[in-house]
């Protein structure tokens, strides 16, 4: 049985303009121990869908869904104090900018012992000596003396392990990383994702990873989930995604990569934008900007359709034995 | 073509700043830039590549010449910058314009596309409101906005095209150079080619130098001609392109450009992951500022300085560059 299972997942939130769509219909199993990446541009849907599984949705949003549980429990039903007793020590997260997810009032060491405080029940000596262990894991240098530091006196990437420290303290067996490396320079990028990727290994605990950037996904991810306006448009094993990419928005958002044209002076672009609030197009919510729009794409809606390692959300999926592109 | 007459010169650009540590304990200074030379000829892009912290906006700022550099010179068309009264600084400046990384903060909320566009021309020429307004639009045209969007805030475009607006206004003077501080790092993938393009297709037209500074190495790798990497405020490779790329002979290249992450499985370079972080620049290491970080230092490397040096058609700071193959 899959620890997370998503079917049918939306998001609501009305305006005065009506009611959006944040998050339309997704479909997302994770297994447990398993690495899943979704990526998609701003504005997708990528972080409200994480908010929904972890109920941190305000009002007046809505989340509906057809299953959402979490290692056989629903977390649709749970009461407050059911869902408190999951959140931050089953399911944790890990949000993007380290600089302003933690409080800059307290120190990072009573930010972490507070986490275990609650779930954990651990006091005193016990505490301490988990926090400073926490803290050496996720390789601070020198932990006994960073328990007592501020936010402030730490830098970016410091901060963002303290983040995951946090996140790691009660062993959870799903770990949401909403954009961790994305306020990072390369280099540190690179040692956080290690970080993540070593830990997420030796505790086997499920990883989703949500970013933005191709490249860290295809490095990081097992199964990638592409999103776009709201709607998982293809979801494949990282490999075959990256390869032959069946969805043409996944296809055209690889090309437009400058890391695939080198050589070619311009790069293969998608013209026009994401549709917001008021502008979402009927039929496939891509048509507007394909390549491949055909009349069927503008009046009917296309399902995510499974095929041989995955599933496409379109009606002329590109095939799958094709010469790839130099 | 593009002619290969030299726009912006720098030789052995200084910046240092003091810094107060706080009561009786005297300042501090900080050597945010430290020899920085280079050459941009015309209708070429130079970009700026290293960690935050290395100097790279410090340099932006110099030669858009908002900060006077501490030591060293700036030549705009052969000409040197320092010595000049404010009027020819002025007249000077008018070369030299910047596209800033975040669109949405660098375009005041309360003006028109009119406005913003208009602006550059209240302050430098006696054009009249019906020049300037003619002049806005035949620039929206250029970098692809339509001309019924010219009386819109900023709040009413998307974030490719409030880059679009960003880069119109700093061409609104024609100018010869234009430093892009990060110009594509805020935006989405499919909006990040759209103004790269824009951005080649500008160059190409009205042969304009970039000093392209980034942090994100494919983008450099697609849209630069030469490329410097620097570190804790020094260069520490500077050559052509192909060169850099194909063969990095700095360990700090190499660690950068194996950072990078990588879609395409056969591109991705050895794994090596980078040790420890910046070094404060107020307290930066003796000898080579990136030994401490260097998995290839050896003992020489925590006393001598490297000098910049030519080795395989490119510079380079590092005792063993040679052996870096």
């Amino acid at each position: 049985m899959a620890l997370l299972d998503i079917r049918n997942l939306s998001v609501e939130f009305t305006t005065r303009a009506g009611t959006f769509r944040a998050v339309d219909g997704i479909d997302l199993t994770v297994d447990e121990g398993e690495v899943v990446g979704i990526v998609g541009e701003s504005g997708s849907g990528k972080s409200v869908t994480s908010l929904a599984v972890m109920g941190l949705i305000p009002e007046p949003g809505r989340v509906v869904a057809d299953r959402l549980s979490f290692a056989g429990r629903d977390l649709r039903s749970i009461s407050g104090s059911e869902r408190r007793r999951i959140v931050g020590k089953d399911i944790a997260m890990v949000f993007q900018e380290p600089m302003t997810s933690l409080n800059p009032c307290f120190t990072v060491g009573f930010q972490i012992m507070e986490a275990l405080k609650v779930h954990e029940g651990l006091t005193g000596r016990a505490l301490r000596d988990r926090t400073v262990e926490l803290l050496d894991q996720v390789g601070i240098p020198a932990p006994e003396s960073r328990l007592r530091a501020f936010p402030h006196q730490l830098s970016g990437g410091m901060n963002q392990r303290v983040m995951i420290a946090m996140a790691i303290a009660c062993n959870p067996r799903l770990l949401i990383a909403d954009e961790p490396t994305t306020a990072l320079d390369v280099t540190i990028q690179k040692q956080i994702l290690d970080l993540l990727a070593r830990l997420q290994r030796e505790r086997g605990m499920a990883l989703i990873l949500i970013t933005h950037d191709m490249g860290v996904v295809a490095e990081t991810a097992r199964r990638v989930a592409v999103m776009y306006a709201g709607q998982v448009v293809e979801t494949r094993p990282a490999a075959d995604l990256f390869e032959r990419p069946r969805h043409p928005y996944t296809a055209a958002l690889l090309d437009a990569l400058p890391e695939r044209a080198v050589g070619r002076r311009r790069l293969p672009t998608i013209p026009g934008v994401v549709p917001g609030i008021a502008d979402r197009p009927g039929g496939c919510l891509f048509n507007p900007r394909c390549r491949f729009t055909a009349t069927r794409c503008c009046g009917l809606r296309p399902e995510l359709e499974p095929d041989d390692t995955g599933a496409t959300r379109c009606f002329f999926p590109l095939p799958a034995h094709r010469e790839v592109t130099p | 073509m593009t002619d290969e007459a030299i726009v912006l010169e720098a030789r052995g650009l200084e910046k240092r700043y003091s810094v107060s540590r706080g009561f009786l304990r005297g300042a501090a200074t900080v050597r945010a830039l430290d020899g920085v030379s280079f050459q941009l000829p015309a209708g070429r892009t130079l970009a700026v590549v290293g960690e935050s912290g290395c100097g790279k906006s410090t340099l932006a700022r110099a030669v858009t010449l908002i900060e006077p550099p501490s030591a060293g010179h700036l030549f705009y068309d052969g000409r040197d910058v320092a010595g000049h009264s404010r009027a020819e600084l002025k007249e000077l400046r008018r070369t030299v314009q910047m596209v800033f990384q975040n669109p949405y903060g660098s375009l005041n909320p309360r003006k028109t596309v009119n406005a913003i566009l208009g602006e550059p021309l209240v302050i430098n020429t006696k054009a009249s409101r019906a020049e300037r307004r003619e002049r806005a639009l035949a620039m929206m045209a250029k970098v692809g906005l339509r001309s019924d969007q010219i009386d819109r805030y900023p709040h009413m475009f998307s974030g490719g095209q409030r880059q679009r607006i960003a880069i119109a206004r700093a061409l609104m003077l024609n100018p010869r150079v234009v430093v892009a501080d990060e110009p594509v790092s805020a935006l989405d993938i499919s909006i990040q080619a759209q103004v790269l393009n824009l951005m080649m297709d500008l160059q190409e037209e009205l042969n304009l130098a970039y000093l392209f500074i980034s942090h994100d190495l494919s983008v450099v790798r697609h849209i630069a001609d030469a490329v410097m990497v620097m570190y804790l405020g020094r260069p520490v490779e500077h050559g052509p392109k192909d060169v850099v790329f194909a063969r990095p002979r700095h360990p700090y290249t190499r660690i950068l450009l194996a950072a990078t992450p990588r879609v395409r499985a056969a591109e991705r370079a050895e794994r090596i992951v980078p040790k420890g972080e910046l070094p404060s620049p107020l307290n930066p290491p003796p000898g080579c500022p990136f030994h401490k970080r260097c998995p290839a230092a050896r003992e020489n490397c925590a006393v001598d300085v490297p000098a910049l040096r030519p080795v395989d058609e490119r510079l380079v700071a590092c005792h063993y560059a040679e052996e870096m193959a």
